[in-house]
């Protein structure tokens, strides 16, 4: 009796122990301090890293009784997963433009009353009253971008470039990439055909499949990030991703070149909301503005190397000067002209729709001779495995025999 | 035949080791490329060290570890206690397979069960934040606890069961029995348990990622959202010294103890004898 008492007693100390680490580690533990949760794409913002502002810390010393929690996801969905799953409350939140209008639809988001931004007056035009958020009720943008062709000049001629027919040229058979993803996938050949991307007929959905599984042959393979290492070690030709990357992706390696295709393009707005849920609006209210303050807003464009909405980062001269750095032209292709394309961003298909297309996309996954090989190699090894077993079992008995 | 298992096995060893050899030369490249090695520099090193987003992912997961792998190695050795005492076959057979089942459940089924109840619970108890650090804690402990259980358990079954029955005879109480005499025999059972359970948790994703909330972050689930982009060079400066560390780790603990070499050398002895 007495030594269960002792044994419950440690194990209490234990608890209260961990218990007191807790409120060390605790958001909640000072009393008027707030914590902002933010939670942004990975690698989203300035850090501090290579002598760079560290904003988070900015934030923080500039509104002493605001603690940033700052965490990351990987992709819209992973947001929105996370979002619906419920058991945690975020503050500000950078969804991309399909990713708000469903938000928007399925009441995922807090109003947010551009006046009381100060800063709000310096985002482009352009990126203001945007289908997907058609009153600028819900989101303030942040990073922009769009995609386009990316070859090697040393293996790609130039009378070839120009279009998206670049991407299913018989003469860079296994030199070219695609997105592994299949909204980016399916544009590709959709701004190819003329089609839009975010068309409600099926039919337009399975003529750019006929597109994709024509082009499938003639792909190394469909990559995501993986498109980096590719292009810079010059393992591929032609690939396809965002223009901000391809500047990345240059200052490795300087035969690498970058146009838009003529037929038209996607580009993209992530933003920052308010998630419902948010107990401290009005501070994040403040960390939106902040972000879009001049300082800030430029350090983050050299940081992502993505394109800012924010007009007075293309006019900021130390920002000129460090894209220029990375590339002669880069002002240009971050900051296309008056647009000579077509350009259109996705916006949330119906659930028909998302049902349809993620199926599209599984029947051109699994489109062609590659997985014959993993049935072949799972054929001979179950053979093997087989007669191992069969000799084995057989020599048995022949011992047991005698 | 000789030469030919030699090749075999360096074959194995370039497969296994080749990927973080790979990561380890170019964790030193100046550059960002895994492509080109354009000059040894420590610059990464110095750069993650910087990186106060990555910096605290790597301070929450070691946290992690070290709570969820010792709560999980107490509870667990208590638990390979009772299944050890038990003497109901049938009723111990059952109990061993409800602690086997997590250890074959696949992560992701673990993780969103887990996710589940505890979003359930919280909308009950109206809690804001029912995903927070508790519920990772929990979760980790969870699918530690079978490893710990299953590295315990069997030094029970080879532990001279009239040692304790000696011990009693000369006067210890059960308890102290346990201590000066069980517990010792396990002990190396304990520690494989604890050190599974702490490389577990410290490379956990799947689990982390649906049962964390807004106040924690891991480092597996750092650099995942990094994917976006691409993985930053810093990165691989980290699971070098992180691989290093380990490395270390497993290289103590599978020295032999003092115990072991004393056989050892009695064995030598007496062959020489």
């Amino acid at each position: 009796m007495f030594e269960l008492k002792r044994i419950l007693s440690f194990s209490l100390i234990c608890i209260n122990l961990l218990f007191a680490f807790s409120m060390a580690i605790s958001p909640v533990s000072a009393a008027e301090q707030v914590t902002l949760n933010i939670y942004n794409w990975g690698e989203y913002i300035s850090d501090g890293s290579d002598d760079t502002v560290d904003v988070n810390k900015a934030f923080e010393e500039k509104y002493p009784h605001i603690k940033i929690n700052y965490i990351n996801y990987a992709s819209n969905e992973d947001l929105y997963g996370k979002l619906k799953a419920g058991g945690s409350s975020y503050d500000v939140i950078f969804p991309s433009d399909y990713m708000i209008s469903r938000m928007i639809e399925e009441n995922m988001l807090e109003k947010i009353d551009v006046s009381k931004l100060e800063n709000y007056k310096y985002i482009d035009d352009r990126y203001k009253n945007l289908e997907y958020d058609p009153n600028n009720e819900y989101s303030v943008p942040y990073s922009v971008g769009m995609v386009g062709v990316i070859y090697d000049s040393t293996k790609v001629v130039s009378e070839d470039t120009g279009s998206w027919n670049l991407l299913w040229n018989e003469k860079y058979k296994g030199q070219i990439l695609n997105f592994n993803n299949s909204r980016d996938a399916f544009a590709t050949a959709q701004f190819l055909l003329g089609k839009s991307v975010n068309s409600d007929d099926k039919a337009d959905w399975l003529e750019a499949l006929e597109k994709l599984k024509e082009q499938k042959p003639l792909l190394q393979g469909y990559v995501m990030d993986e498109v980096f290492l590719k292009m810079q070690g010059g393992n591929a030709a032609v690939a396809t991703y965002y223009a901000g990357d391809f500047l990345t992706m240059y200052s490795e390696n300087d035969d690498l070149a970058f146009y838009y295709p003529k037929e038209g393009t996607n580009f993209f707005v992530d933003a920052m909301c308010i998630p419902k849920g948010s107990k401290n609006i009005e501070e994040a209210m403040l960390y939106i503005d902040f972000l879009l303050s001049e300082e800030i807003a430029v350090a983050n464009a050299e940081y992502i190397c993505y394109a800012s909405p924010n007009t007075l980062v293309p006019q900021n001269e130390e920002y000129i000067e460090y894209i220029q750095e990375m590339h002669p032209d880069a002002l240009e292709i971050l900051y296309p002209q008056a647009t000579a394309f077509r350009t259109e961003s996705y916006l949330n298909l119906s659930e028909e729709m998302r049902r349809y297309e993620s199926q599209l996309w599984e029947e051109l996954m699994s489109y062609g001779s590659q997985d014959a090989g993993i049935y072949i190699l799972s054929i001979v090894l179950a053979v093997g495995i087989l007669t191992l077993w069969i000799t084995a079992s057989i020599r048995k008995r022949r011992l047991s025999k005698y | 035949m000789k030469t030919y298992s030699k090749v075999y096995l360096t074959v194995i060893f370039a497969l296994l080791y080749a990927p973080i050899v790979v990561m380890m030369f170019f964790s030193f490249n100046e550059g960002q490329s895994l492509a080109v090695f354009s000059g040894f520099s420590l610059k990464w090193y110095k750069e993650f060290f910087k990186d106060s987003v990555a910096m605290n992912a790597l301070w929450n997961t070691f946290l992690l570890a070290v709570l969820s792998s010792l709560i999980s190695t107490l509870i667990g050795t208590f638990a390979a206690l009772g299944i050890d005492r038990m003497r109901n076959k049938k009723l111990k057979n059952a109990v061993m397979m409800g602690t086997n089942l997590p250890m074959v459940n696949p992560d992701i089924v673990t993780g969103i069960s887990l996710m589940l109840v505890f979003v359930f619970i919280g909308r009950i108890m109206l809690f804001d934040h029912a995903l927070n650090f508790w519920t990772l804690l929990i979760a980790h402990v969870t699918f530690n606890l079978p490893y710990v259980i299953m590295s315990v358990l069997p030094k029970f079954k080879q532990m001279d069961k009239h040692l304790v029955e000696a011990a009693l005879d000369l006067g210890c109480t059960p308890t102290q029995a346990f201590y000066k005499v069980e517990l010792p025999s396990i002990t190396p059972g304990i520690m494989t348990g604890a050190i599974m359970a702490f490389t577990l948790s410290l490379d956990d994703f799947v689990i982390s990622n649906f049962t964390s909330g807004v106040d924690f972050q891991t480092l597996p689930m750092y650099i995942y959202s990094m994917t976006k982009k691409t993985v930053k060079p810093d990165m691989y400066a980290l699971s070098t010294l992180i691989f290093i560390v380990i490395f270390i780790l497993l290289v103590i603990i599978n020295l032999p103890s003092k115990e072991e070499r004393a056989i050892k050398k009695k064995k030598g002895k007496r062959r020489s004898v």
